[in-house]
């Protein structure tokens, strides 16, 4: 079976990134998976042998100071690296804001091509075929690569699943650094997340607030329905712009796409550009003072009301069914 | 110092995008052509660093059909000093690395000091065109800034990550991507729509850059449109309907 390379990423507390799931499950559709981890450290064990429950076959261990201190570059000489070691038939990293700049310098550099922000991957007849949900879910596009490597740009939250366990193959390579041109980190910063709701890209449900919450004290309307739910936080562009909320929970054509089971948007207009963030939720519910508001052409189950009234007689609602 | 800014002349996103069903590629009959809204936050940025120093020289560069030149105009009557337009017909669906090949070349033509995009674009939305060039010209990428300092060789900025941001910094020349965080675009004035007119622009094609096709290519298989979503139910509050949402949720196990 031909190997596949993945590009695990780790959160910023050093944990396995929540990418690597998919990732790994997507890999060993097409082939055997093989992890590529870039780390200052050798490899903890509890890695490795996460890294093989998840599905991991095989693990290119890359170490080198340079991780941590300097942008990506590590990242991609591992990759390239184990692209000469595996010869593989594919690599795979998130579509994160490291995945795909490391899948791109990756493509000039081998000579492959990227089939971007995928959602589904097959094998058709020994070809990778990576399926793309394009224009806000509008269009169903499957692309293929000619004549290269293919390096596919996996959608977070997109893949469900897991691979089968594995007892993982450990290699591990020094990576020498190169102090030339390249992007020295001199901090970090902590998002302020509330880490205990689930992640927007992967939750079941997500309840998102947009400008008609009013302010960031209203906004907690939205994290309280949300709570009652069990989901995630969402939000619109306006809602981000007026600072009632971090820029990560913007869902739309600039932000997250998400695909929930339930998507419950309140106060919020329904823009072409949110809509095109969404609209593939299996459930669409929506409250909106205005009963014009495009939200409603895509909602299932749509309330024209206030939501400060709507809001806290749904959560005592569902609080009363659920007990 | 120069900057380049690369701007792309897309679909407008306020209005229903399209795809041609038969070869995947995007119908620019459909809709209204506009500048990407983050390529004039880009150009924003650049256009600050010369209102506070005189001496920078600001070129917005595209790559696309003839139509494009409005969005060199747009560039040019915000305050940009000249414009690069890469066009001819082979260029055509042009996957992503083929653009970036193409832009690579033309930006050693031109020369600069920084490289300034949009993180990604709204049409594409690959978000690897300004890494990719970056691998070509072998520079540095400060890629995803919510905001950046750039100085006479050196530039610094904060860089939204995935779990927090990130202090970074490098030394110049480098590309530079910056995302929404960035402030919106000033409006062209009346004076700058008039000037615009008088600024060079500069045509280049693939043949006179001497760029080859890069053998390896994507290639669009199919493209199958979603059927709309059935219409729902709207209800108008009388006071129950928040009750009638909560069975709705129980009767479809949404809870
Ligand atoms: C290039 C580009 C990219 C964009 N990307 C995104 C994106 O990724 N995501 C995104 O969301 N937007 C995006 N936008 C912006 C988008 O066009 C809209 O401006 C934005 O979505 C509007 O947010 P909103 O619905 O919260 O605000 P508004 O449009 O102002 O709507 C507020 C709604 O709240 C309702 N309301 C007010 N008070 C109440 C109340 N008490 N009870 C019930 N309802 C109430 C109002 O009736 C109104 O419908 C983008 C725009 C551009 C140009």
């Amino acid at each position: 079976m031909s190997n596949v390379l993945v590009l695990i990423e780790f959160s910023p507390r050093g944990e396995i990134a929540a990418s690597a799931r998919g990732l790994l499950a997507a890999a060993a559709t097409l082939g055997s998976p093989v992890a590529v981890v870039v780390s200052a450290t050798p490899l903890a064990d509890d890695d490795v042998a996460r890294l093989g429950e998840l599905g991991a076959a095989g693990i290119y261990s890359a170490v080198t100071a340079a991780a941590g201190t300097v942008l990506l570059a590590p990242a991609v000489d591992a990759l390239s690296g184990a692209v000469d070691a595996y010869e593989p038939a594919a690599v795979l990293a998130a579509n994160s804001v490291d995945g795909r700049e490391a899948a791109a310098r990756l493509a000039v550099r081998v000579g492959g091509s990227v089939l971007a922000d995928v959602v589904h991957v097959h094998n058709g007849n020994g070809t990778v075929v990576a399926q793309h949900s394009v224009f806000g879910g509008a269009y169903t596009v499957e692309s293929v690569v000619e004549g290269g490597l293919p390096i596919l740009t996996i959608r977070q939250g997109a893949i469900e699943g897991q691979a089968p366990t594995v007892q993982a193959e450990l290699k591990t390579v020094s990576l020498g650094s190169n102090a030339e041109g390249v992007v020295l980190i001199d901090g970090f910063h902590d998002d302020p997340a509330g880490s205990a709701r689930p992640e927007l890209r992967s939750a079941a449900t997500v309840v998102s607030g947009g400008r008609g919450l009013g302010s960031s004290a209203n906004f907690v309307l939205v994290e309280q329905l949300a709570d009652t739910l069990g989901a995630a936080v969402g939000a619109s562009r306006a809602a981000v712009d007026a600072g009632y909320v971090a820029q990560t929970a913007q869902v739309g054509q600039t932000g997250v796409s998400v695909s929930p089971q339930l998507y419950i948007a309140l106060g919020i207009s329904g823009a072409i550009q949110h809509r095109a963030g969404m609209q593939t939720s299996k459930t669409i519910v929506a409250i909106n003072k205005d009963e014009d508001a495009p939200i409603f052409d895509v909602a299932d189950f749509g309330i024209v009301g206030d939501i400060f009234t709507v809001v806290p007689q749904l959560i005592e609602a569902v609080k009363a069914r659920s007990n | 110092m120069k900057i380049v800014v690369l701007v792309k002349h897309v679909p407008d996103t306020a209005e229903e995008r399209k795809l041609d069903l038969a070869t995947g590629q995007l119908d620019r009959e459909a809709t209204g052509g506009v500048v990407d809204e983050i390529n004039e936050r880009a150009l924003e940025a650049a256009l600050r660093i010369k209102d506070s120093n005189k001496g920078t020289e600001v070129v917005a560069m595209t790559m696309g059909p003839e139509g494009a030149a409005q969005a060199l105009r747009k560039a040019l009557s915000m305050g940009a000093d000249s414009g690069v337009h890469i066009v001819d017909d082979s260029l055509s669906g042009a996957d992503t690395g083929r653009t970036a090949a193409t832009l690579a070349a033309a930006l050693r033509s031109t020369g600069f000091d920084v490289v300034l995009a949009g993180n990604e674009s709204t049409d594409g939305r690959a978000g690897v065109i300004p890494a990719m060039l970056a691998e070509h010209l072998q520079l540095p990428l400060l890629g995803s800034l919510i905001s950046a300092e750039i100085a006479d060789g050196a530039v610094s900025g904060v860089r939204q990550g995935e779990g927090g941001t990130l202090d970074i910094h490098t030394g110049l020349p480098a590309v530079l991507t910056v995302t929404e965080r960035f402030p919106e675009a000033r409006f062209p004035n009346f004076k700058g729509i008039l000037t615009a007119k008088r600024k060079p622009v500069t045509t280049l094609s693939a043949s006179r850059l001497g760029v080859q096709a890069p053998v390896s290519r994507t290639v669009v298989i199919s493209t199958v449109e979603r059927p709309p979503r059935p219409a729902g139910r709207k209800l108008i509050d009388d006071g129950t309907a928040a009750n009638e949402l909560a069975e709705f949720l129980v009767a479809n196990r949404l809870v």
